[in-house]
């Protein structure tokens, strides 16, 4: 090939700049691919300070740079990671700067089951770490309820097992329905909106949020966190009722009760009807019987009354009154028998001092006692000469001497 | 009577049967609590008995919530 003759290339070829290049190739490819769903494993990944997600979609034969900005990662539900598969919706666009093209996401899904499962675990730890699933904020569930709302599908199985359960069950309150889609994509923010939406209305005793069973991808919006964060920020007291007894939502973690199925949801949310009149039966039966006690009691206490006072007291005073009788009688014959002891006594005195009256009387007539030791000398048979005698007179005594018996 | 909620009934009934199983009553009292228990059980069981599931749907309307009967 002979040198290249500008001069003449200038004349006869048109030239068009980088930039006007770069721009057209950008047109080509931004019309060609609009919106693209791409599945692919993430890598390189990184979550730069400015909050923007650098990182490379591949798989086995190739791979394209990808980038996820600030303003779309940010409601992402899970953190994504190197190895993880993905499901990404976006578009090509050309950064001109670099003359590279990239893949901007606007939304991405884990892809796999196990991706899935990962985002569950990452996601709960992450909640469980801010105290979302803490007993603390737990409500209790009001024992009797009078308005119960249910955010779940409109035709699912799930509505109208509650209904029937609740119906059985307890009809005697008020269901507020408040629809919502259950699975696939918007199903998250509805059932979000529903539950901020009863909350503002207020007057409900109970939510149940739910839905029957189906795969993890179905059930997945009850594991995002802007479902997690409504339940959490809820006045009203949650129970969570997602799938069948072996799935586990993260929803079920942030609620205030979680029900294994939704009828168990109706079921845990009501009292038995049956079993409250069987209750309102017993009350009256033991109210009844408590007041039949009071009552016998009562007339215990007064047969008892009767008894002790109106009967037994004046029997009491005579049997008191006889007591007191024998003990006077008793008390009375001993001090007659003193008196009379007494008396004797006195008699006995008054007797001694009569004789010696009568003795005195004799001596103021001028007779004498004559005694010797001690013995009133009647006759002259027992004298001596020499004996000593006591001569008594009405006034005072004289010893004198035997001189001569005669 | 009329304007006691069914919950509130029952709460009123709990507490007679445990204010009267205290034993703490005099005969009067016990008689007239008695009475209010028969009353509110009778009460309690017309309202389970009359009750039937109401649905209804929230509304909001200019700000404005409202209940409205709904099909399911």
């Amino acid at each position: 090939m002979a040198q290249l003759d500008f001069q003449s290339l200038l004349e006869t070829e048109t030239f068009i700049t980088v930039s006007e290049l770069t721009r057209d190739i950008k047109t080509l490819l931004e019309t060609a691919f609009p919106f693209v769903w791409l599945q692919g494993e993430i890598s390189n990944f990184n979550h730069h300070t400015s909050g923007h997600m650098y990182f490379s979609l591949k798989d086995e034969n190739a791979q394209i740079p990808a980038v996820m900005w600030r303003r779309n990662n940010s409601n992402l539900f899970f953190s994504p990671l190197d190895g993880m598969k993905v499901f990404v919706k976006g578009r090509i666009s050309l950064y001109e700067k670099r003359g590279a093209y990239q893949f901007d996401i606007l939304e991405m899904k884990p892809a796999g089951v196990g991706d899935l499962q990962l985002a569950f675990e990452q996601l709960k730890s992450k909640l469980r770490e801010e105290g979302l699933f803490s007993d603390e904020f737990k409500k209790p569930i009001p024992d009797i309820p009078q308005k119960i709302a249910i955010v779940t599908s409109p035709t699912g199985a799930a509505i109208q097992d509650m209904l029937s359960v609740l119906t059985r069950r307890y009809p005697n309150i008020t269901i507020i329905f408040e629809p919502a889609r259950v699975q696939g994509e918007g199903a998250a923010s509805e059932l979000a909106h529903a539950i901020d939406k009863l909350n503002d209305y207020g007057d409900i005793d109970i939510l149940i949020v739910g839905r029957g069973g189906g795969s993890i991808e179905d059930l997945w919006p009850f594991n995002e966190e802007m479902v997690a964060r409504a339940i959490f920020r809820s006045k009203i007291p949650i129970i969570s009722a997602v799938g069948h007894e072996v799935d586990f939502s993260i929803s079920d973690f942030v609620a205030d009760f979680r029900a294994p199925t939704p009828s168990a949801a109706a079921e845990l949310a009501v009292p038995d009807k049956k079993e409250l009149v069987r209750k309102i039966e017993q009350s009256v039966i033991d109210i009844r019987s408590t007041l039949i006690e009071k009552i016998q009691f009562n007339r215990e206490k007064l047969r008892a009354l009767e008894r002790n006072y109106a009967f037994r007291h004046p029997l009491d005073k005579l049997y008191q009154h006889r007591q007191r009788l024998d003990e006077l009688q008793k008390r009375a014959e001993k001090s007659v028998l003193h008196m009379l002891e007494i008396c004797k006594e006195k008699a006995k005195g008054a007797e001694g001092r009569l004789a010696l009256l009568e003795h005195k009387n004799v001596l103021k007539r001028g007779f004498t006692i004559c005694s010797k030791d001690g013995h009133i000398v009647d006759n002259i048979e027992n004298l001596n000469v020499a004996d000593k005698l006591t001569i008594e007179f009405y006034r005072g005594k004289i010893q004198s001497t035997v001189d001569e018996i005669s | 009577m009329k304007k006691v909620s069914f919950e509130s009934a029952m709460k009123d009934l709990d507490e007679i049967v445990d204010e009267l199983e205290s034993g703490s009553l005099s005969l009067d009292e016990s008689l007239k609590k008695f009475e209010k228990g028969v009353e509110l059980s009778r009460f309690c069981k017309q309202k389970l008995d009359e009750s039937e599931l109401k649905i209804k749907q929230l509304v909001k309307i200019e700000d404005e919530f409202e209940l409205k009967d709904a099909e399911l």
